[in-house]
């Protein structure tokens, strides 16, 4: 049984967790408002928002429908176009409307709640994280200029917004129905859902890369859902390692501000990673067990030295293994029958610690990369240490680049470095043509990148000695 | 100017509420059975086996048609008969459809799909237009355009440079993917509503598929989740299969395709192979332009022909060039059909001219710009097809656009910036539009409209136009209310319906507001002339005396005391016909083919604009920075819709031009087959600025209230994003010989950087 809070209506279904919770808003409940377009996550056409109380308040964010397993709306409030409509336009349906944003409007719904998710959470009011917000959704009409428009009008708007009572001010404005100010109360009456026989289940975290391999056998499987998992969901600083569930999102890491304080550019680098509502919904053990060889957030943190905590619910004990151990080939990993990764957890950086995420992609956003890659050292007196490079996409794995670190240690960054690793590089790697680029594009990226993470952590090493020219001369590549 | 100019779409707040209907949200009746279409796994062989046994008898299914099930033609093909609704005997594309399984749920369907078993004998697929060509593989006859005498011209040129070039395909990705919902009615009827641009194209060929009458069949089209081109033809086959499956099995039948399904059986924009060769004088002026392009038409005509005409007819953009021959071969390949995109052939064929002025500017040393600016199309210069240039205001926009975007000072910013910074550079470029208006076939080119007024003075509008985002129906209401001069609150657009509105041409070409806009303004006139004479009647005064609108009856210019209602439930006492069907066909348009000559458009639009980007020459990724237009709107009806259209049409031709690139594999699987591995523009691929300028203008009498054809010319802007990067990529390794291979992608903008030569 899942219970939720549908709208203004409490629903308590039977229907398959596994199954998508578009299919159920669509279908069952007749709310059409909300769009099927492409069922992967990447047009926002269907997306909704997901409200959940936390520490007795709640948060709102969105998600897209088409990829959440209906039994992890349980304990939340669901919230569709029906279910902001009020008798007079909302801000965001206005700002829409007022600034042409709105062409054939199959789409416009899906930007309605990505706005009016906007406006519930606790964002600096700046058009710049208005347009994030609807960084997951996809117009094919407007050209996005009028949207934009829509995002200065809304980021101006909440400017005002009174954060001891967002909820009852975006009420008291006409962004949400009244009725939203009882949701938090009726959230805490619905009991936790039971606890399943996680034997022979079908393991379901975000199900972002799940229900679009295979939605239908999902949808007919047992399902072991571990997204609202309590154990996995912190992120915390213990012994001096920095503990991520592994039921945390995406989202969650980039916000977090503990990571915040160990990784400055955390924020900037996880905008490259998909979309918003997806990484409100995609988490870190996901990733991980997904395997992808392109893997952004297992690139990210095999640099930073990452273990991972694994476990078999229905046993004793657990192990540690080093992040980079887990794959043994496309997608062949180092897990047990029944084994779940629990979390994952490094090691608090210290100051001198240097890191960079690098990532291509055809499209600069919301796109698988091409290659991506990650980097962290220390230099001390001038003298690379504890170098990690890790990069995707070029490997049946996500490969963390042994031979280029231990050359790199001990080494001066610079030109010279740069072109002598490359080689290494070149060695390491054994990238194919796919539709993420032609094996040779991937190769000359490669080094690009490495060239790049030099260029970012070291800028005053390479500012000398023509890199370009030695780039545009060098043969290998 | 009309009180309506200001008008919001129509559709903006049902859109932001999510209360607009699309099919798919279409309240379904009782038994309602869905439809999944089983594909074929092949992309060129024979079929020796079908066995659909296992998928019939599986728990929920209806009936799994095949093309023996087709009661009249097995055949859809628009403009030639040469594509078959199901594959009988062999297949010529994977994705082509071979069955069609209908049962209780979409998922039970999609089960059963799996349980088809096809035995297919392979023959070697065809995936490229130039091997087609070897192979005399042609879905149509060649066609050329020329003018002059281009042997003699070549040979008296100062400068002559040859090469080739390649445009991508283009998948339309409207939103909304391919949907119809069949149901049955009495005596044989059956009524289809369809997300198609061509309500009538679906009428006619459902018709001779199921063999019944045209009268038989009614298609409904409420509004599109986009369509672009892509629902022009290609919503026909769904449809007809829903139609198929009521005539079976008398029930609801409806057939949404999955997006994956979508992206594989339908056809897209057209890819293009050429070669091209041009000729200029020691001053820079063109004198001859001779090239041969090479469509990729996919496995069966569609709208194929048409498209290849209109590549030809914007060959050479908008210059005149007094000597030329373009061939083009529509070549036949063993791909989804490909079919009408935004632009219609027309982008296809500038990217070549564009291409080689490009190759000309390269190898003088000078810009493009330069060669560009010294060939505009004057008033009077005769296009390649005969048609005088008219209105020809191409110098004009170029001139405002540099004066009002600074472009010279633009330049050298770039210069400078380019000088000072190692790993970014930028690059500039202009692209010029010369895009004709009208359908290049004459019969299409013709409208009608049906206005009710009701007693309570309400009016309801029927037209052959489809809405699919454009705001055709927000323009025609404008229409019709500066028609009745009434408030457009009082006026409702219905659905469009081949039962109210009958032999409508697709809304297409562009041509969706002019052509049934003023079949509205027709029949809105006689209405006002016949409310006026009843009214002068009642008045005992000439007609001529009085006008009828929203402030009700005036008499020589004075209230008469007459609301606009009343004057309506007085004319209907008087039993006066309250409605009117308009009916227009645009004057002046021919064009024979035989001959390559004619007038075949009612008008051309014009436009400049300077694109301008920058590029991280480390990673090879890019920022289109500007885009500066100034526009030919004529007298713009509704400046926010046709700005809308400017921004629409910008971003999907910058996409074209940049990240959207179709990939198949060498036995024809197409690999770019979702939105995870086909990458359309999202909202940070939109240009950090985007201006557009009107040129000032009376408009253009054939164009609906002056105000011209919007749809489609902005697209072409988009192509300027090419030679934009390719300058920047110039600027950064000057060892880099341009070449012409659009989509211009990440990958290929590295790999063009690091280039030693090519």
């Amino acid at each position: 049984m899942v219970s939720f809070i549908l709208n203004e209506r409490e629903i308590n279904t039977e229907a398959a967790a596994g199954s998508s919770l578009l299919d159920f808003i669509r279908r069952h409940e007749r709310l059409v408002g909300t769009k099927s377009g492409c069922r992967e996550g990447d047009c926002g056409a269907c997306t909704v928002l997901e409200g959940r109380l936390k520490n007795g308040r709640i948060e709102y964010r969105s998600i897209v429908s088409c990829l959440s397993p209906l039994g992890n709306a349980h304990g939340k409030h669901i919230v569709t176009i029906e279910g902001i409509n009020c008798r007079e336009l909302s801000p965001a349906q206005k700002a829409i409307a007022d600034n042409g944003g709105t062409q054939c409007g199959f789409c416009t719904p899906g930007f309605v709640m990505s706005l009016t998710a906007f406006s519930l959470q606790n964002q600096p009011p700046l058009p710049a994280r208005a347009i994030e917000a609807m960084s997951g959704n996809i117009c094919r009409c407007t050209g996005y200029k009028s949207i934009e428009r829509a995002a200065e009008t809304i980021s101006e708007i909440i400017r005002d917004k009174n954060l001891d009572n967002p909820l009852g001010w975006l009420v008291s404005r006409g962004f949400l129905p009244s009725y939203f100010t009882s949701i938090p109360e009726r959230l805490a009456a619905i009991d936790p859902p039971a606890q399943t026989d996680a034997t022979g289940s079908t393991v379901i975290a975000g199900g972002t890369d799940i229900l679009v391999q295979k939605p239908d056998e999902t949808s007919e499987s047992d399902t072991l859902l571990l997204f609202d998992d309590k154990e996995l969901k912190e992120i915390r600083l213990t012994n001096d390692r920095i503990i991520i569930g592994a039921s945390v999102t995406a989202s969650g890491i980039m916000n977090s501000q503990l990571l915040k304080t160990k990784i400055p550019r955390l924020y900037e680098y996880f905008r490259l990673i998909s979309s918003e509502p997806v990484r409100n919904m995609g988490t870190i053990g996901g990733n991980i067990c997904n395997a992808s060889p392109i893997a952004d957030l297992v690139i990210f943190f095999m640099a930073l030295d990452a273990h991972i905590d694994i476990k078999d619910p229905n046993k004793e004990g657990e192990r540690s293994i080093p992040l980079k151990d887990l794959y043994r080939g496309y997608k062949e990993l180092d897990l047990h029958e029944g084994e779940i990764v629990k979390q994952l957890h490094f090691r608090a950086t210290k100051a001198d610690l240097l890191f960079n995420f690098e990532k291509v992609s055809k499209r600069r956003m919301l796109d698988i990369a091409s290659v991506n890659s990650a980097m962290s050292a220390r230099l001390t007196k001038g003298i690379l240490q504890d170098v990690r490079l890790t990069m995707g996409g070029v490997a049946p794995v996500p490969l963390f680049l042994d031979k280029c670190s231990s050359f790199l240690n001990g080494r001066r960054p610079g030109v010279e470095t740069i072109l002598e690793c490359n080689q290494v590089l070149q060695e390491e790697i054994s990238p194919i043509s796919d539709i993420r680029g032609s094996k040779e594009y991937k190769r000359l990226l490669a080094r690009q990148l490495l060239a790049a993470h030099f260029t970012v952590l070291f800028p005053e090493y390479t500012k000398s000695g023509n890199l370009i020219e030695r780039l545009l001369q060098d043969e290998k590549h | 100017m009309s009180a309506c100019y200001r008008m919001k779409n129509i559709d903006s707040i049902s859109h932001v509420r999510g209360e607009s209907l699309y099919v798919d949200d279409i309240p379904e009746t009782g038994g309602t059975l869905h439809a999944v279409v089983f594909p074929s796994p092949s992309a060129h062989g024979v079929i020796k086996r079908l066995d659909t046994s296992h998928a019939t008898n599986l728990r929920g299914v209806q009936a799994v048609l095949t093309a023996p099930d087709i009661p009249g033609e097995n055949q859809i093909g628009g403009v030639i008969p040469d594509e078959p609704l199901f594959a009988e005997d062999k297949v010529e594309f994977i994705g082509q459809p071979v069955a069609l399984i209908v049962a209780s749920d979409e998922a039970t369907a999609r089960k059963a799909r799996k349980l088809i078993h096809i035995e297919i004998e392979e023959l070697e697929p065809i995936t490229d237009a130039r091997h087609a060509f070897e192979k005399s593989m042609f879905l149509s006859p060649p066609q050329t355009f020329s003018s002059g005498d281009i042997k003699k011209a070549l040979e008296e040129c100062e400068y002559v440079f040859e090469g080739n070039c390649e445009s991508g395909g283009q998948e339309h990705m409207y939103i909304e993917g391919q949907a119809s919902y069949a149901y049955p009615g009495e005596k044989g009827s059956i009524r289809i509503v369809s997300s198609t641009q061509g309500p009538t194209h679906v009428q006619k060929t459902a018709a001779a598929v199921l063999g019944l009458p045209m009268h038989l069949i009614e298609v409904d089209v409420n509004r599109l989740g986009g369509g672009f081109g892509g629902k022009e033809d290609q919503a026909t086959a769904y449809a007809c299969m829903a139609a198929l499956a009521v005539v079976k099995l008398n029930k609801p039948v409806k057939l949404v395709l999955h997006r994956l399904d979508d992206m594989m059986m339908t056809g897209k924009r057209h890819p293009y192979s050429a070669d091209f060769k041009i000729g200029l004088s020691a001053d820079l002026r063109i004198l001859a332009y001779q090239a041969r392009l090479y469509q990729n038409g996919g496995a069966a005509a569609d709208l194929s022909p048409a498209i290849l005409d209109r590549s030809l007819f914007h060959s050479t953009n908008a210059y005149y060039i007094p000597n030329t021959q373009v061939t083009a071969y529509s070549c036949k390949t063993n791909l989804p059909p490909n079919t009408a995109f935004r632009g219609f052939g027309g982008p296809q064929g500038m990217f070549v001219i564009e291409s080689a002025i490009a190759r000309a500017a390269h190898e003088l040393g000078t810009e493009a710009r330069t060669i560009q600016e010294k060939n505009f199309l004057r008033n009077g210069d005769l296009f390649q097809y005969g048609q005088k240039a008219t209105g020809a205001s191409i110098k004009k926009c170029y001139r405002i656009a540099s004066k009002e975007f600074r472009v010279s000072e633009l330049a050298s910013e770039i210069r400078t910036f380019n000088k000072k910074n190692r790993v970014q550079k930028k690059g500039m470029a202009m692209m010029p539009v010369c895009f004709g208006i009208s359908f290049t076939n004459k019969q299409m080119n013709q409208a009608r409209a049906l206005v009710h007024i009701y007693q309570d003075g309400s009016v309801g509008v029927s037209t052959g136009a489809v809405e699919m985002g454009q705001g055709v129906n927000t323009k025609i209401v404008q229409v019709v209310a500066k028609a009745l001069s009434i408030d457009p609150a009082r006026i409702k657009i219905e659905t469009t319906n081949t039962t109210r509105v009958s032999n409508t041409s697709p809304t297409a070409a562009s041509s969706g507001a002019d052509l049934n806009g003023k079949a509205a303004e027709i029949a809105c006139s006689r209405l006002v002339s016949r409310l006026k004479n009843a009214v002068a009647k009642k008045l005992g005064t000439k007609s001529s005396d009085v006008t009828i609108g929203e402030k009700g009856v005036m008499l020589n210019g004075k209230p008469a005391g007459i609301l606009w209602e009343e004057a309506v439930k007085d004319a209907y006492r008087e039993r006066v016909c309250l409605s009117e069907q308009g009916h227009y066909a645009t004057p002046g348009v021919e064009f024979d083919k035989s001959i390559a000559k004619g007038q075949p458009f009612a008008y051309h639009v014009y436009g400049v604009a300077f694109v301008t980007v920058i590029v991280d020459c480390l990673r090879g990724t890019y920022t289109v920075e500007s885009v500066n237009i100034a526009h030919d709107f004529g007298s713009s009806m509704n400046p926010e819709i046709d700005l809308g259209q400017v921004e629409g049409a910008l971003m999907q031709g910058i996409g074209w031009m940049t990240m959207e690139e179709l990939a198949w594999d060498k036995n024809g699987r197409y690999l770019s087959n979702s939105l995870s591995t086909y990458k359309v523009p999202d909202i940070y691929s939109a240009p950090l600025e985007v201006n557009c300028t009107p040129l000032p203008s009376r408009g253009h009498r054939k164009a609906i209230l002056r105000s011209k054809a919007i749809g489609e010319p902005p697209l072409m802007y988009g192509i300027g994003t090419y030679f934009a990067l390719q300058n920047a990529i110039t600027a950064f390794n000057p060892s880099y010989r341009p070449d012409f291979n659009a989509p211009l992608t990440p990958e290929k903008v590295l790999m063009r950087l690091y280039s030693r030569h090519s």
